[in-house]
C-alpha cells in the first residue's frame, strides 16, 4: 500500500486505572510514538463507575483521563500521535464531552475528531436477554444469572478492535470507549495501519499478543521482575512499554531511550505468562490467540523481538462481565512487638474468636493471617522464627448480615487494652465495612451485541 | 541432590476469579526438561496442599521454556470476594519456587548445578 508507515509504535500509557498519573506524558514527549493506549478498566472498576454514575448522571468514567488530555492533547495534535482508551467507563459519552471542552479550552476546535465506541452495556437488557433464553451462566460455576438478577450493578460485553478500526477509519485521533478488551486498544490501531483482513488470524492473534504484553504497562519492562531484579536499572525513571509493530505482524517491543526499567527476553516472558489460563486458546472477540507459538528473540538493548504467532478463527461468542452485591466484609489489624509477636498475636486472635462467638455473631468466612510470618505463603512458610521483630494480626470476616460485620469491626481496638501486652498500630480507626461486588463472568451470541461508533468534533 | 526451584526458574502468577495461574520460565533453556519431569501437576498439588482447595492444571511452553499452573480454588473466592491479603495471587509465583526437586548427581553437574 503507497503510503503505509514501515513501522506503527503503539505505546502503553496505563496498566490500570491509578497507575503512575506522569506515565503517558512521558510516552508522548519521551520519543517518536504513533498511537498512545491507555487501558483503564479492571473487573471490578465497572461496578465503581456504576455506582457513581447512580449518583451523579455525568460521572461514571475514569475522570483522571479528562486532565491528562489537557496536557498531552496539544502534543498529539502537534504530532498526530492517536489515542485509544477505555476510559468511558459506563458514561463514554460525558467522557467524550468532557474530553472535547477540555479540547476546546485549549484552542483545538477544529483540529481534532474524536470517536467514541458504546454498545458494550447491557444493563438495561438483561431482563430482555434472560426472557429470550440467554440465561448468561456464569463461566466458573454454571449458575444461571436469574439467582443474582436482584443485585446486579453493572454488565457489559466485552467489544474487539472491529469499532475502533472503525473510528480510525473516519479520521478519529482520540478513541474513547467502554468496555472495549486491553488489547482491542492495541490491535485496532495496526488493523487501521496495516489494513490487515478480518479473518487473517495469524496477524490479527500477533497484534493481540502485541497488546497482551504492554496492556499491564510497566509490568513488561522491568517492574514486578523477578528475573535479576536487583540489578534492574533505575525503576524509579522507569519506561513504560512500546510496542513497534510491522506489517508482517512480528514486533518489537521497547521503551524510550533514557528510561529506566529493563526490557528483555525474560521480563517479556514473565508479562506473557501473567494471568494465563490455557496458553493454546487466548480467546478475545478478535480472533483466538495460541500462546505456544510465541517466539522471543534479542535485538539490542531494551527491544526484544516478538514473531512466528499463530491464530485461529475468532469464536461466535462475547465474553460479558457482570458485577452484583455479594455482601459485606471488614479487614481488621493489629501489630505485636518483640519478643514473642507471633505468640501474642496468635493468642489475640483467640481471644477475639472466643468474643465473636460469645456474641454469637455468624459469619460465612472467617479468615487470619500474620503479616510477617505466613501471610502470603501460608503453610509453606513453615514455623516463623521465634525472635521476629513485629507481627501484624489481620483478620477478616464476610457475610451478609450487615450489622454482624459492623459489630466486629467494635472488636479490634478493645484488644489492645484486654488482650497480649506490646501492641500497636490502631491509628487508622475502626476498620471499615464494605460492600462487596462480585464478578459474574459469562458469554454471549455475537449478533446480539451491535458496537456503535459516533464521531464528534472538537 | 535436592535443588530449590528458585536456582532453576523465575515466575509470575497472577489470578482470574478464584483460580490462580503460576508461570514457571526456566533460567537456562537447559532447564526447561527437568521442569517438565519434576514440577508435575501432582507436585504442584502435593505442594500447595492446604492452601489450593481444587485441581492443579499444568500447560506447557516450550516455545518459552516454561510453565503454566492453574491453580483452583486456592483465593479464599478470589477478586473483591477474598479476605486474603493476596487476593490477586501475586505472591505465588514465589510460592511455588520454594518447591525442592530431587535430581541425580550425575544431572546436576551436567547442568552446572553444582
Amino acid at each position: 500500500m503507497f503510503g503505509m508507515k514501515q513501522k506503527i509504535r503503539v505505546a502503553a500509557g496505563q496498566g490500570f486505572w491509578g497507575d503512575l498519573p506522569d506515565a503517558p506524558v512521558r510516552q508522548v514527549e519521551g520519543g517518536p510514538i504513533d498511537y498512545l493506549m491507555l487501558d483503564y478498566l479492571a473487573e471490578v472498576t465497572m461496578s465503581i463507575m456504576q455506582k457513581q454514575k447512580t449518583r451523579d448522571r455525568a460521572a461514571g468514567y475514569a475522570r483522571d483521563f479528562v486532565p491528562l488530555m489537557k496536557r498531552i492533547l496539544p502534543t498529539c495534535v502537534e504530532r498526530n500521535i492517536k489515542v485509544t482508551a477505555n476510559a468511558g467507563g459506563v458514561n463514554v459519552k460525558a467522557c467524550a464531552a468532557a474530553v472535547r471542552e477540555v479540547a476546546r479550552e485549549l484552542g483545538l476546535a477544529g483540529k481534532l475528531k474524536i470517536g467514541i465506541v458504546t454498545g458494550d452495556d447491557i444493563l438495561d437488557r438483561i431482563d430482555e436477554l434472560i426472557s429470550r433464553g440467554i440465561e448468561l451462566h456464569n463461566m466458573d460455576t454454571g449458575e444461571p444469572l436469574s439467582t443474582v438478577r436482584d443485585r446486579i450493578q453493572s454488565a457489559n460485553a466485552y467489544l474487539g478492535a472491529a469499532p475502533i478500526v472503525e473510528a480510525l477509519a473516519q479520521g478519529a485521533q482520540v478513541i474513547i470507549t467502554g468496555r472495549v478488551t486491553d488489547t482491542g486498544l492495541t490491535l485496532g490501531p495496526l488493523i487501521h495501519e496495516f489494513g490487515w483482513a478480518n479473518d487473517d488470524w495469524d496477524r490479527l492473534a500477533a497484534g493481540t499478543i502485541a497488546g497482551h504484553i504492554i496492556e499491564c504497562g510497566a509490568q513488561c519492562s522491568g517492574g514486578n521482575c523477578q528475573y535479576e531484579w536487583q540489578s534492574i536499572p533505575d525503576l524509579a525513571n522507569v519506561g513504560f512499554p512500546i510496542a513497534e509493530a510491522s506489517a508482517d505482524a512480528t514486533f518489537v517491543i521497547t521503551k524510550h531511550d533514557g528510561t529506566g526499567g529493563r526490557v528483555n527476553v525474560p521480563s517479556v516472558t514473565e508479562q506473557l505468562l501473567y494471568e494465563m489460563g490455557d496458553p493454546h486458546e487466548y480467546i478475545t472477540p478478535d480472533c483466538v490467540a495460541d500462546f505456544t507459538t510465541i517466539h522471543l528473540g534479542d535485538d539490542g538493548p531494551d527491544r526484544v523481538r516478538v514473531f512466528g504467532i499463530k491464530g485461529r478463527p475468532a469464536t461466535d461468542s462475547l465474553k460479558v462481565s457482570i458485577s452484583y452485591s455479594a455482601g459485606f466484609k471488614a479487614v481488621g489489624t493489629l501489630v505485636y512487638a518483640w519478643p514473642h509477636a507471633y505468640a501474642k498475636a496468635k493468642m489475640a486472635d483467640k481471644i477475639l474468636r472466643a468474643r465473636l462467638d460469645r456474641l454469637g455473631l455468624r459469619f460465612d468466612q472467617i479468615l487470619t493471617e500474620f503479616v510477617g510470618a505466613n501471610a502470603t505463603h501460608g503453610l509453606l512458610a513453615g514455623a516463623p522464627p521465634p525472635d521476629l521483630a513485629e507481627v501484624q494480626l489481620r483478620v477478616g470476616v464476610r457475610g451478609n448480615d450487615r450489622a454482624a460485620i459492623e459489630r466486629f469491626t467494635k472488636e479490634i481496638a478493645p484488644l489492645i487494652l484486654t488482650g497480649p501486652p506490646a501492641v500497636t498500630g490502631f491509628a487508622g480507626g475502626r476498620p471499615k465495612v464494605e460492600e462487596i461486588v462480585a464478578y459474574w463472568p459469562a458469554l454471549i451470541p455475537k449478533a446480539e451485541i451491535q458496537s456503535l461508533v459516533e464521531i464528534i468534533e472538537v | 541432590m535436592k535443588v530449590q526451584l528458585t536456582k532453576l526458574a523465575h515466575a509470575r502468577s497472577g489470578d482470574k476469579g478464584d483460580t490462580a495461574n503460576v508461570g514457571v520460565i526456566a533460567l537456562r533453556e537447559g532447564f526447561y526438561p527437568l521442569l517438565v519431569r519434576e514440577v508435575t501437576e501432582a507436585r504442584v498439588k502435593e505442594h500447595f496442599k492446604g492452601i489450593v482447595k481444587g485441581d492443579v492444571e499444568r500447560f506447557e511452553l516450550p516455545n518459552l521454556g516454561a510453565l503454566n499452573f492453574l491453580l483452583h480454588e486456592s483465593l479464599d473466592g478470589g477478586g473483591t470476594v477474598s479476605l486474603m491479603t493476596d487476593a490477586q495471587g501475586k505472591t505465588f509465583s514465589t510460592a511455588l519456587l520454594r518447591m525442592y526437586i530431587e535430581i541425580s548427581d550425575d544431572e546436576s553437574s551436567k547442568l552446572g548445578l553444582t
